[in-house]
């Protein structure tokens, strides 16, 4: 049996994330991480005519540079597992319909990233492919123009809002070969404790990450001390801080709690106020500095939980409250 | 003196505004609907009247300043064309300002694109 | 997990949520706010200077606003201002010109009818809708109180 405990998956064949690339535009280029990401755009335009077509070129290379760096070549690619944020997930169809691999487009808002992760190892697992991309993208200026305001006006945003990262991660997740390996998923529930604010998502979302972290703990019996680092997506600080107490209610403590949204900016000198959010933020954060800090086994093992708002302008105008959700993945280096 | 007087009433409206973001969940959006609307029933009432005289720009700058304008209009539409006056006074009297948010706007657009906020 | 109600998670919330820094951004609102109108009634003046109208100076007045705050917004820089400002530049009138040029350029890339043309209201559309709503329901009571007491 695969499965374990209640919704936890073991996966026998551990497989190995091979290949990985992050890309990013300039706000996220001037942050912390700045030398960990592969590329760092210059201009978020990306030399395209509309945000939207610069989303999807970001896809694209992240997507080829991760198979670049697995040493493989597009025909080596069995499937690619990939959303994002816009509409119709259109960043990453239209992005990936040139590679001429067949494609799963899966939404998950910003659990994006683990969600296709999760699926794309239980594929390899399975043995129903070598090869499988993973891949998300998200763009501040297209994710505003369909969740906000249009980027000129001069509209409020309030502390605890969180800024939509302009990037993209891409991983190869294989059968053979060497690098990280995937032992276990968790796909999560979703979780609704009632939060409306369209402008506080990390407080939407962490009761979600809570659940699936705890609920993993549960199924494997493992001690949340034994990882070096238990990285949320998009939390930011009020989210992250919402998460560190869920858990203490329920009897586990740690100091090894991260989140990608607070990491890939300086919130103070960035004006980014609650931190970074978006598909493309935990992805590019997860390619790029977790990735090098996983290779130099400065990171052996650790739990990826990406998390994410599933709402809409629309559910949100009508009054709804915003349901969060979170996939956990554990990545080790042996 | 009368430009300490726009600054200060100005100023002050701003704040009010800064004061509704900040403690209570109202939307920008929403808040500029609330200064327009009470600027014209505070003019139909004859209220908003005396703070302009006073305060100048300061009161008509502000978008109570456009309540303002649709109340005074409709008040001097009924003055001269009584049921009629009803609908096209407050309209009128803020259509330079409307048509020119259009125009300008339109030419704008044409020339200009939006950037990405650093 | 041990169950949370949304009571509960509330109460959580709120016991973390920063407060906000709401006196230095009133006095930002404030000074920009002032600023701004303090600039409209220099033109003001001027205008009344050139033996213009008292009510034609202030349209005009209104005009020239509406034309620098689009200028501005074109140049991408009245979102910058506004990032300083908060209030202080939203709820002057160049606060409205702003919130219908901004979606005008945004929406451009979906064609002049249905992008520019369509969108051009999107934020400031509610404004006008009732803003005109309570002018004819004003101008309707102020007749019937008229003709009743006159």
């Amino acid at each position: 049996m695969k499965k374990i405990g209640k919704q936890t998956i073991s996966l026998n064949n551990s497989p190995v994330i091979t290949g990985w690339f992050s890309i990013v535009g300039p706000k996220e280029g001037e942050g912390p991480l700045n030398k960990y990401f592969d590329v760092v755009l210059e201009d978020s335009v990306f030399g395209e005519a509309s945000w939207e077509k610069a989303e999807s070129k970001l896809i694209q290379t992240s997507v080829e540079g991760a198979i670049s760096k697995a040493g493989l070549s597009i025909n080596d690619i069995d499937y690619i597992f990939a959303g994002d944020l816009l509409n119709q997930c259109t960043s990453s169809c239209f992005g990936l319909r040139a590679l001429n691999i067949s494609f799963f487009g899966i939404y998950g808002a910003c659990s994006t990233m683990a969600e296709s992760m999760l699926l794309s190892s239980v594929f390899v697992d399975g043995e129903y492919g070598e090869n499988i991309v993973a891949a998300t993208s998200s763009h501040f200026c297209s994710a505003e123009r369909q969740f906000r305001f249009p980027l000129e006006y001069g509209g409020t945003r309030p502390e605890t809002s969180q800024r939509t990262v302009t990037g993209s991660g891409a991983v190869v997740i294989s059968k053979k070969g060497n690098g990280p390996k995937i032992k276990r998923v968790t796909p999560g529930k979703i979780v609704d404790l009632g939060i409306k604010d369209a402008n506080n998502m990390g407080a939407a979302m962490a009761p979600a990450a809570a659940d699936t972290l705890i609920a993993f703990l549960d199924d494997t019996g493992e001690d949340i001390n034994s990882y070096d680092m238990i990285l949320t997506g998009d939390l930011g600080k009020i989210g992250s801080d919402l998460l560190k107490e869920i858990i203490l209610r329920n009897g586990y403590k740690t100091d090894k709690l991260y989140d990608c949204g607070l990491l890939i900016f300086d919130l103070e000198s960035q004006d980014a106020h609650s931190g970074g959010s978006g598909c493309g933020c935990s992805a590019s954060v997860l390619s790029g500095y977790i990735m090098q800090n996983l290779i130099s086994k400065r990171i052996r093992k650790m739990l990826f939980i990406a998390t994410g708002a599933l709402m809409s302008p629309t559910t949100t105008q009508q009054g709804e409250n915003i349901p969060g959700i979170a996939h956990l993945i554990e990545i080790t280096c042996d | 003196m009368d430009y300490v007087r726009a600054f200060l009433v100005g100023g002050a409206l701003c704040v009010i505004g800064q004061l509704l973001i900040d403690f209570t969940k109202l939307t920008p959006a929403r808040i500029l609907v609330i200064y327009v609307v009470s600027g014209t029933i505070l003019t139909v009432l004859g209220l908003y009247q005396p703070l302009v005289e006073f305060a100048g720009c300061g009161a008509t700058i502000p978008l109570t300043g456009f309540g303002y304008s649709l109340g005074k209009g409709v008040i001097e539409g009924i003055d001269k064309n009584g049921l009629l006056g009803v609908f096209s006074g407050g309209l009128a009297k803020t259509s330079a300002g409307i048509a020119a948010a259009v125009f300008f706007g339109f030419f704008v657009s044409l020339i200009c694109k939006p950037k990405d906020k650093k | 997990m041990k169950k949370i109600t949304t009571a509960q998670y509330k109460e959580m919330l709120d016991n973390i949520t920063p407060g906000s820094s709401f006196l230095l951004k009133s006095l930002r609102a404030f000074l920009i706010g002032g600023a701004i109108c303090m600039i409209a009634q220099f033109i003001c003046n001027y205008l009344i200077g050139l033996n213009l109208s008292q009510n034609d100076a202030s349209t005009f007045t209104s005009i020239i606003m509406i034309l620098i705050s689009a200028v501005l917004t074109g140049l991408n820089v009245y979102g910058k201002i506004a990032k300083f400002a908060g209030a202080g530049t939203l709820v002057p009138i160049t606060g409205f010109a702003n919130a219908v040029v901004s979606p005008a350029m945004e929406f451009k890339t979906e064609g002049y009818i249905l992008g520019l043309g369509a969108k051009m209201f999107i934020i400031a559309g509610p404004v006008i809708v009732y803003g005109v709503l309570t002018s004819v329901i004003c101008g309707f009571l102020l007749l019937i109180f008229r003709t009743v007491i006159g």
